[in-house]
């Protein structure tokens, strides 16, 4: 496992400019614990100051300091893709695994329910939750509502491997060796889905983390937990552009972006190393 | 007159054919009957092409589909009427599938080994790690083999006749009375063909265990089998002693059969030019 | 005029870079044969043993990680004088293939389109080698597909429509419509069945002797060699190992995986035990030393495990690479 991180750091430049940036930014989310300042509390620094030793990237019109405001709304709106995507892949392994391996009726009550999840359009629901919600919308709950609805696309996806695993000789073989439903699954079809599960993870944080940053510039979360989209919010609400304020904005911004590129890096590079057929030619059996 | 190993009576299989909105119902086996005694061990093969309607039968003797008409009786019991995970173990206890591509019966990403761990735990009793591994050389002495060569291989390591001989190794290890095995060699390389066909012989004397061969080829089914039925579409066309049939064919598919399977020796068995010409020969006979 | 086609000391490996390191696979490793017109040369081999790699490679029909290292290939075409196909243009290239040399495959749907009738695939393959209006080239067609025993109306189905066989037929037809001179058939009869397979080898075999062409057919099973084929190779790991007209090799195999492959062969009417042969074809990425099949030979000498025999000519025509030939011991 070392040795292959170690070569794909090596030789593959998208895997390393993705690890790079990851821990840029992680650093930053770190940070947070060793914060001078608490990170709610308002008017503490001097407003509107501009980037300067003191203060590396300027004060928001709050009184707050941007790098450590930041650093801790890297780090919420990060736990926040984590949960997302941890959450979705386990419901997506789930639906997807069994109804694949079981067919039948099974697979085609999980999949109209799947195909439900598919076509709702996620947005307004999320908006309407909170308007449902209002005060009791915390961050762990949207991060469920969130999970709840990012299943589906990639739950079909593991379907249709699962659905041709199935019809495999191993399968068979695997069934005449006593195993059960949930060992074969586990353990004989899960390491073919685990590409799906790695890519997916990185492009499903993407989508949560866009979610999240999307909903709370317009206001439609908890806006008291500090985040990316928090903090774009309450620049916004002060019209930090057009009082000069860039700093404010620019920062959560290229942060954010700097995320992105890193999670789709990430997924390309290790998509690649993780195919199962290239896996095999590298242990000589392609 | 005991209950004999297997028996079916007039199994047929039917599928819904043909496109999306055709009703269409194509049979791929018919009236198939046949019985294999529980005394007597023996090769039983089945002879067809594609399209004959052998997988099909397989399947079902393996309880992998149910038969569509008529009954397979293992030991009497009906195995459209077992139904429950105890009722399907106590079933593998005794019959065990050999599969067609031993590189597709072996999942590539992981170690051979463990099947034969999985299925020493699950329909042996085996307790522990030490008693399945136990279990497992055994079975693998049984094929030629010995689990310090198999131990943490996976699939690519190793030959297709090693990996049929694993997997031959893994049927044996619950002790079955009937393995089931469909197209076993077809996949394996010449050289290393032999070697598996002769182990169903030997394992019907040493084990007592009887086989299912299912095959398209006629010259192996002859070096092994003790009685053949030849199938044509889904339905027998001919059956019996393997040598009596396959010496002197009566009906005229078993005929056409053995006179297409091309030998070394047809090449050159009429005169001095027989190889260059011998072919052309035949064609003009055939030619509409 | 000299042969159709000369290889010489030709090596193709697949290279491979994972993470700095090249892998090399040695797939084709230093072969030299000749094939001459007007006849029918049969390669066997197992699984491994490298003849795909090298028809793909006499076919140019190679792409990286698949590389020529070393070598030629020499195609001679109706006397024009031995070119090196690694030396043609990408327009001789095109030129040349399906005219003069073409190309047999196992799987009948890689050639025919399965959404277009059969009759497309005659015109995009053959037509403009043909130079005939359109009518007349259609007409030369049916005339070529009557001539194999095909009705003139399967121009007018898809490929599903038709069987197995059916299809193996028509790809035939395509390849032979424009009467090429070299023809390479892989494994061509592998997936028909056996009552099928013995109509589409005459067929083959009566091409062949009518259009005067030659033929490399490659398929693992030996019967098929013994009843088809003039010459025959063998190929084992890489290596061409012994090379003889077909009778001659079946009659007396020098090389003893060939004697082997001959006498495993199981045959209704005989019952002689037939043994399988121990080991496994090596891994061609790090092939043993000296004779790669020497840790399976029965005959294995101190010198097979140092020293790579190489090919002698034995007998007329009978070449064979083997340390205990070379010494007169027989397998």
């Amino acid at each position: 496992m070392w040795k292959i991180l170690r070569d794909l750091l090596r030789y593959n430049w998208e895997f390393t400019a993705g690890v790079i940036l990851l821990a840029g930014v992680t650093i930053v989310a770190l940070l947070s614990f060793v914060s001078p300042y608490p990170p709610l509390d308002v008017y503490v620094v001097a407003p509107d100051l501009p980037p300067s030793m003191e203060h590396w990237l300027g004060t928001t019109s709050r009184g707050q300091d941007v790098f450590w405001q930041l650093s801790v709304a890297i780090r919420n709106t990060l736990a926040f893709g984590i949960v997302v995507a941890l959450i979705s892949r386990v419901i997506a392994l789930a639906v997807g695994l069994f109804a694949g391996y079981a067919g039948g009726p099974v697979d085609r009550l999980l999949m109209s329910v799947n195909d439900t999840f598919i076509v709702v359009p996620i947005f307004p629901i999320l908006v309407l939750f909170y308007f449902v919600m209002r005060d009791q919308m915390s961050w762990g709950l949207l991060a469920l509502v969130a999970a709840c609805l990012g299943w589906a696309y990639d739950a079909r996806l593991i379907r249709s491997i699962a659905l041709s695993l199935k019809t495999r000789e191993f399968t068979a073989q695997s069934a005449f060796s006593g195993m059960n439903a949930g060992e074969i699954v586990t353990r004989e079809h899960l390491p073919y889905v685990m590409p799906v599960v790695f890519t997916t993870t990185m492009n499903n944080m993407n989508w949560s983390i866009g979610l999240e940053v999307t909903l709370s510039v317009l206001g439609f979360t908890d806006v008291n937990t500090p985040t990316i989209g928090g903090m774009i919010y309450w620049a916004n609400q002060h019209a930090a552009l057009v009082s000069g304020i860039w700093w404010w904005i620019a920062a959560p911004v290229a942060l954010v972006i700097a995320v992105f590129v890193a999670l789709f890096l990430l997924a390309v590079s290790m998509n690649e190393y993780i195919d199962p057929r290239s896996r095999l030619a590298r242990m000589g059996g392609g | 007159m005991t209950v004999p190993l297997l028996e079916l009576r007039s199994v047929g299989k039917t599928y819904a054919g043909g496109g999306l909105f055709s009703r269409r119902r194509v049979a791929a086996v018919k009236q198939v009957s046949f019985t294999l005694a529980a005394e007597t061990p023996e090769v039983f093969a089945i002879i067809g092409e594609s399209g004959s309607g052998k997988s099909s039968l397989a399947r079902m003797v393996l309880g992998m589909s149910t038969a569509s008409e008529g009954q397979v009786l293992f030991r009497g019991q009906d195995l459209a009427a077992s139904r429950g995970r105890s009722a399907r173990l106590d079933f593998m206890r005794q019959v065990q599938p050999i599969f067609q591509n031993p590189f597709e019966a072996f999942n590539p990403l992981t170690r051979v080994d463990r099947y034969l761990y999985a299925t020493a735990r699950n329909l042996t009793g085996a307790k522990n790690q030490s008693e399945a591994e136990a279990a497992a050389d055994q079975a693998l002495q049984q094929v030629g083999l010995s689990l310090t060569e198999l131990r943490g291989r996976f699939p690519h390591e190793l030959s297709g006749g090693q990996l049929q001989r694993a997997a031959i190794a893994r049927a044996l290890i619950p002790g079955p009375s009937l393995l089931v095995a469909d197209e076993p060699v077809s996949m394996i390389d010449a050289s290393l063909r032999m070697t598996i066909v002769n182990l169903f012989r030997e394992l019907r004397d040493r084990l007592q265990v009887s086989i299912l061969y299912i095959t398209h080829d006629l010259a192996t089914a002859y070096t092994i089998s003790d009685r053949i039925v030849i199938m044509r579409q889904g339905e027998v066309v001919e059956s019996g002693d393997a040598r009596a049939v396959l010496a002197h064919p009566q009906h005229p598919y078993s005929i056409q059969l053995k006179n297409s399977v091309l030998s070394v020796e047809g090449a050159w068995n009429d005169d001095d030019d027989a190889l260059a010409h011998g072919t052309t020969r035949s064609t003009e006979g055939t030619r509409p | 005029m000299g042969p159709i086609l000369a290889v010489e000391g030709l090596k193709a490996y697949y290279q491979m870079r994972y993470f700095g390191t090249l892998r090399e696979v040695r797939a084709v490793d230093d072969i030299t044969l000749e094939i001459q017109r007007d006849e029918i040369y049969g390669l066997a081999g197992e699984s491994s043993s490298g003849k795909s790699t090298l028809i793909k490679t006499i076919a140019r029909a190679i792409r990286p990680p698949l590389n020529v290292v070393d070598g030629a290939v020499r195609f001679d075409f109706a006397g024009q004088g031995p070119r090196d196909i690694y030396t043609l243009s990408a327009p001789e290239l095109a030129a040349t293939r399906w005219r003069h040399l073409s190309y047999i495959m196992q799987g009948s749907m890689n050639v025919l389109n399965p959404v277009r009738r059969i009759r497309h695939s005659f015109v995009d393959f053959a037509f403009r080698h043909m130079s005939l209006p359109m009518p007349a080239f259609l007409r030369r067609v049916e005339e070529h597909l009557g001539h194999l025993s095909l009705r003139p109306d399967v121009l007018e189905s898809f490929p599903h429509e038709l069987s197995g066989g059916m299809r193996q037929r028509v790809t035939i037809a395509l390849a032979t419509v424009c009467r090429p001179d070299f023809i390479i058939a892989d494994e061509p009869t592998t997936a028909l069945d056996v009552v099928v397979q013995k109509g589409v080898l005459e067929m083959i075999r009566r091409l062949q002797r009518e259009m005067g062409s030659s033929v490399l057919f490659v398929t693992h099973d030996m019967a098929v060699h013994a009843n088809l084929t003039d010459r025959l190779g063998i190929m084992y790991a890489g290596r061409l190992v012994e090379e003889a007209p077909t009778r001659a090799l079946f009659r007396q195999p020098l090389h003893p995986y060939t004697a082997h492959l001959i006498r495993s062969l199981p045959r209704i009417g005989d019952d002689t035990p037939r043994h399988g042969l121990e080991g496994r074809p090596p891994n061609l990425a790090s092939p043993p030393p000296g004779c790669r099949f020497h840790p399976r030979c029965p005959l294995a000498m101190e010198v097979c495990q140092q020293t790579t025999p190489v090919m002698q000519e034995l007998a007329p025509g009978h070449r064979v690479a083997c340390h205990a030939a070379a010494q007169g011991i027989l397998p």
